[in-house]
């Protein structure tokens, strides 16, 4: 267990290392003079070289590129211009909000989509199958920015049974909290409910037609038990490798959501940081985002190891 | 030499003539497919045809604000008394050309990636190391970054999408590559001399197409509800020019009034992303049999 994780660890590694230049590329990406966009059109010459100075612009490319990975590996994640703040706190206010999101998110998408995915498998070529495959199918075809509107119309404007926009922290009231986030989180789940179903649905199907099925119905053993656990523990595992799709869609979805509902959470963080061409906050958010999904692909793998003794990694 | 090459089997560069008629009559008479592709040859030829109402999608006429769907305006008209049909049948132009080619360039790149990866063991730890890199950020965010950083124009968000796409290919290409290239057909054509570079555009590469061709599909639908995202979030195409994704945005503001200028090209949206997806599900059925869909 303790050499799996170190072995995932050290193959995370140069990942960890092309994130953070990634991130860095995507700043050098900015045409023409970084520091003139940043500053603005009108600011003075003497501004300018101010922020070329402090972003360290007036250095070649590689001691820029070399500077910038010896602040990452001391935990500096820069500073965001427009909020005067470090990106690690300006994200640390926000990010309860958008882990709301996305956990209350995932809770929802997990056993629904799971649920129906193998009610299909399970029902294939039925009436029962068509039904749920299609509403899956809507589900992933939607745009959640567009639906969420007009769920905002209906369940907030029209018959006002939740807040239209705002968030209320959970340790202020816990009732409120949940009021807050059904709404853009369920918008969120329908696309997450759809990519969920319609995986599980070709995971239950592979398994169901399997031979130790057909042992297990021979001899004798119930349907549930028989499709409940032998089908689904099998099934599991390519659900396990769903979860870090699941998530990575739960946040980059919480983005759009989060400036639908207005939520004070990470996306909306961003997409303010980009209308203010704060790209310093920009490049350190993608960057935490982008350390956490090798993390959580890190889990994810290990995971899978523990859910199919067949998988080793030698 | 030339000799020898030529008498290795032609049979990898495609289909055999006969299995491929096969594939086609299978996929014509299967259903998801038939929807798919009426929905999608229906919204391309809106497209085409947009001119065709003879209005402009920029004119304004204030006089004209806010008109609910009627005859004249069957979709109504917008804050600045635009025809809203008009601007969904423009924007299908802009959304679909954006999903088009995103689709394709990410595929045709990201395919190219990974058969160098198989092919060229040297190469495959770097280029996979990268690709992993770039699958670490959510795809939207992704795209975000870039466009904000290129500038929100039509070009940064096909060039933002594919960056965000191509990934995904890359690795479908590599791992189909992988099971290829150890094939006995790759090794006769090897030892009968032909090059690297041969194998991998010629024997490789078209074998490992069809799992690539289906998943080029489906990102063609990302690629529309991406557009549309990023449009909402004011990184897309920018108004005048019509997206479905800046429709919606600009319709936002007054949705609760005005609910038609937000709602058309929404529903464009789904049933042009249904239709690429029914599609796609169409074509892994009848070109990975193992996975049967619901017929």
């Amino acid at each position: 267990m303790l050499r799996l994780i170190t072995i995932k660890l050290l193959q995370a590694a140069p990942v960890i290392l092309v994130v953070s230049i990634l991130a860095f590329l995507l700043m050098s990406l900015l045409p023409g003079d970084p520091a003139v966009v940043i500053a603005g059109d009108q600011a003075s010459p003497e501004a300018i070289a101010a922020v070329r100075h402090s972003l360290g612009l007036d250095r070649p490319f590689l001691e820029r590129l070399g500077i910038w990975l010896l602040r990452l590996a001391q935990g500096e994640f820069g500073s965001s211009l427009m909020l005067n703040q470090s990106v690690l706190s300006a994200m640390g206010e926000r990010l309860p909000v958008t882990l709301s999101l996305a956990g209350l998110s995932l809770a929802i998408t997990l056993p629904v989509g799971i649920l129906i995915g193998s009610i299909a498998a399970y029902y294939r070529q039925t009436w029962v199958d068509s039904l749920v495959m299609t509403v899956a199918l809507v589900g992933v075809s939607i745009p959640g920015f567009w639906i969420a509107i007009l769920a905002v119309i209906l369940f907030s404007v029209v018959l006002g049974w939740f807040p239209s926009s705002g968030y209320v922290p959970f340790a202020q009231d816990p009732v409120l909290w949940l009021r807050s986030l059904v709404l853009p989180a369920s918008m969120l789940s329908l696309f997450q409910i759809g990519f969920l179903a319609r995986m599980t649905r070709s995971a239950m199907l592979d398994v169901l037609s399997q031979d130790f099925i057909r042992t297990a119905r021979s001899k004798g053993l119930s349907e549930w038990v028989t499709v409940g656990k032998h089908g689904f523990r099998n099934a599991l595992v390519l659900v396990i490798t769903a979860m870090g799709i699941l998530v990575s869609t739960a946040l980059g979805g919480s983005v759009v959501i989060e400036q639908v509902f207005a939520l004070p959470g990470v996306g909306r963080l961003v997409v303010q940081g980009i209308m203010a061409r704060d790209y310093p906050l920009v490049q350190g958010v993608m960057l935490i985002y982008g350390f956490a999904f090798v993390a959580i692909n890190l889990a994810v793998d290990v995971l899978y190891t523990l859910a199919d003794p067949r998988v080793r990694y030698d | 030499m030339t000799e020898l090459a030529l008498a290795v089997p032609a049979a990898p560069a495609a289909l055999a003539p006969r299995r491929r008629f096969r594939l086609m009559r299978r996929l014509v008479g299967h259903r998801s497919f038939q929807i798919g592709l009426v929905l999608l040859v229906l919204l391309t030829f809106a497209a085409i045809l947009a001119p065709l109402t003879g209005i402009d999608p920029s004119s304004m006429k204030v006089r004209l604000r806010f008109r609910p769907p009627s005859q004249a305006f069957p979709f109504g008209t917008d804050g600045f008394g635009r025809d809203v049909l008009t601007r969904v049948l423009y924007g299908a132009r802009v959304s679909l050309w954006i999903g088009f080619v995103v689709a394709l360039l990410s595929g045709v790149i990201g395919a190219l990636i990974g058969v160098l990866a198989a092919q060229f063991r040297s190469l495959d730890a770097l280029l996979m190391r990268i690709m992993d890199g770039l699958m670490s950020f959510p795809a939207i965010l992704l795209a975000l970054g870039i466009t904000a950083a290129l500038g929100p124009r039509m070009e940064s968000v096909i060039i933002a999408l594919t960056v965000a796409y191509l990934p995904a290919g890359a690795r479908l290409v590599r791992a189909s590559a992988l099971v290829v290239r150890e094939l006995d057909y790759v090794l006769a054509a090897r030892i009968a001399g032909a090059s690297p570079l041969r194998i991998m555009l010629r024997h490789i590469l078209p074998n490992s197409v069809s799992p690539l061709l289906v998943h080029m599909t489906f990102v063609f639908a990302y690629s529309i509800l991406a557009e549309a995202a990023l449009s909402f979030l004011g990184v897309g195409v920018q108004p005048p020019t019509a997206s479905w994704g800046n429709i919606i945005a600009e319709g936002r503001d007054y949705a609760t009034e005005a609910w038609w200028v937000m709602l058309f090209p929404g529903l464009a949206i789904s049933l042009a992303a249904l239709g690429l997806n029914l599609l796609g599900d169409g074509l892994r059925d009848v070109l990975d049999p193992r996975l049967k869909g619901p017929g």
